[in-house]
């Protein structure tokens, strides 16, 4: 388990209730990581904070995750880390299914950048300021995403494989 | 992708604006250069290449949505075609999530025979990238000579778990059976055997003229693009950052092992195979220290943790037992206790920072399990990285970033 440095997490709370006030929707400890999750247009000016003020200077990890059941319900989970304090945090923003769009963090974290494109390419999260947003693993001509729960893991679009011969 | 316009595009539009043309090389996706199928299309200025763009995928295996559907032991494969050159150290990494997610205490003679098992994985890794790129610079030989110390460090995983490359090698709270004496003598071989090889490769490489005008100054990157980039294990420590996640947020005691984190100055080619090579002798150091553990220690016999919800009753019970049938049938559909919560778990691979991002949701499968994969993250400056330089420049600094296929798509 990671030790959490709890003057850092709880100055950041403090700037960050205080600025943003009820952008963040939450502040809470998963497992042994601190986690906010955020209004979405905010979330460019938050990491900002987190980067330029609180030395969160390395992006760990952006992905996304589908729950089908919230009302909002495409979310994007990053992964920060202040290196020198050794203190991670977990920000999470959601959208709506129907016109996801999140602002992009590229500009501030160029690790962002193929990151998002998977992002983009496993549920179709748009990030607005991207500068090159298109699919990244999956073939250019797919026309759904992949990760969304709806989909299954078996490809049916596919007719070249025929289940009577070599079924399972 | 590429499609049928790229490359009119590009020459209409440059040919328009100025009176000389860019080339446009594909570095395709087979190719004997490129450690895996990836590819990059480079636009040069005869030799000088300004810039390129890479295209990823073609071995993806959709591994996320997979895992969706799959039992924490179904998983273990999967990760073990991630980096399949240290396929060991996914398995542990992934094993450490799942006991993190459980709240599984792993015995100190659990946790030393895995710093063995990790260590080789990671020597076996390195070998493989400091090797290739000798090859890319022309030598060979290095790469057949200590190909023979690679074997060695196969046949222990062999001898443990009974595959090579795709280990699958340990269990949730440790291993399946204790280390035989064969395989104690095939780590005790190893050990004896491949220090003399390691000094040799060194001998062939490290002050070889043409070696180092080769790969001094090419494919350099500062500390700062570094961080930005999100580079992590040796391509981040040859730019100078010491982070190691091993120091940073030890896992399975490597806060006991006394050992040394090698750092570059200029983030050079030469650099990264520098700290490789160095990395190899501290990874040798770390073995040595864990058998001299493992003597001292009372505890001989210990080899998994009790986690009675992940062991299967041996088959001779479930055959006969009607207690045993029915926690076999428990446990393989599901019916063991699984707490709700999202945990992030991140080890030291040998490309970097190898994280787990698992979100638990009660079910024998997990909700989500998203792969943090080094390579993926470093490679996409690879474009900044030649910009620039030559194209043999570019092909020694590909093989020095140690990109591995399977890491990069999942």
């Amino acid at each position: 388990m990671y030790t959490i440095n709890n003057q850092l997490v709880n100055e950041v709370k403090e700037t960050l209730t205080n600025k943003f006030g009820d952008a963040i929707t939450c502040f809470e400890v998963v497992a042994d990581m601190p986690q906010l999750t955020i209004r979405k247009d905010k979330i460019t000016d938050v990491v900002d904070i987190l980067l330029n003020t609180f030395g969160f200077s390395f992006l760990t990890d952006l992905c996304g995750v589908h729950y089908p059941e919230s009302e909002n319900e495409l979310a994007v989970v990053y992964h920060l880390h202040n290196l020198a304090k050794n203190q991670r945090i977990r920000l999470k923003t959601f959208t709506k299914a129907s016109d996801p769009s999140i602002p992009s963090i590229t500009p501030l974290f160029s690790s962002a950048n193929w990151m998002e494109r998977e992002t983009y390419d496993f549920y179709g999260i748009v990030f607005q300021g991207h500068p090159n947003l298109r699919r990244i693993l999956n073939c250019d001509d797919m026309d759904y995403f992949p990760m969304r729960k709806e989909y299954a893991l078996e490809d049916t679009t596919r007719e070249d494989k025929d289940d009577t011969m070599f079924g399972r | 992708m590429i499609n049928d316009n790229t490359f009119d595009q590009t020459a209409d539009d440059v040919v328009k604006s100025e009176k000389f043309e860019y080339n446009t090389l594909n570095l395709g996706p087979t190719h004997p250069a490129t450690h895996g199928i990836f590819q990059n299309v480079l636009t040069m200025d005869g030799e000088f290449i300004v810039d390129s763009e890479q295209t990823v995928g073609y071995i993806h295996r959709a591994f996320e949505k997979i895992a969706e559907r799959r039992t924490f032991y179904q998983i273990t494969p999967l990760t073990d075609r991630l980096n399949y050159c240290s396929a060991p150290i996914n398995n542990m990494g992934w094993f450490m999530t799942v006991e993190k997610l459980l709240g599984i205490e792993i015995p100190k003679r659990i946790q030393y025979l895995r710093v063995i098992i990790m260590e080789l994985s990671r020597i076996a890794d390195h070998l493989v990238c400091n090797s290739v790129i000798g090859v890319d610079t022309g030598a060979l030989t290095p790469f057949t000579y200590i190909f023979q110390a690679r074997e060695w460090a196969y046949e222990v995983f062999e001898e443990i778990s009974g595959a090579r490359m795709t280990t699958h090698i340990g269990r949730i709270g440790g291993f399946e059976r204790n280390f035989s004496q064969r395989a104690w003598d095939k780590i005790h071989l190893f050990m004896e055997k491949y220090p003399p090889m390691l000094k040799e490769f060194e001998n062939l490489l490290m002050r070889n003229r043409i070696f180092m005008d080769r790969t001094i100054g090419v494919g350099s990157i500062s500390a700062e693009r570094a961080l930005n980039y999100g580079f992590t294990g040796p391509n981040l420590r040859a730019a100078g950052v010491d982070y190691d996640v091993r120091v940073a947020n030890p896992y399975s005691s490597y806060d006991e092992f006394d050992f040394a984190i090698p750092v570059g100055k200029s983030g050079d080619t030469y650099d990264r195979f520098m700290v490789r090579q160095e990395e190899m002798w501290q990874s040798l150091s770390i073995v040595r220290q864990a058998i001299e553990k493992l003597d001292k220690l009372d505890d001989k016999d210990t080899f998994r943790a009790s986690v009675p919800e992940f062991v299967l009753p041996p088959k001779e019970k479930v055959y006969n037992n009607m207690e045993a049938l029915i926690f076999h049938f428990k446990q393989i559909m599901g019916e063991v206790e699984i707490p709700k919560t999202e945990i992030y778990h991140s080890i030291e691979g040998a490309n970097g920072e190898l994280g787990f991002y698992l979100i638990a949701d009660g079910n024998r499968t997990p909700y989500r399990l998203h792969f943090r994969r080094p390579c993926f993250i470093y490679y996409q400056a690879f474009p900044e990285m030649i910009k620039g330089s030559l194209l043999s420049d570019a092909i020694v600094t590909m093989s020095s970033l140690n990109v591995i296929a399977g890491e990069l798509d999942a």
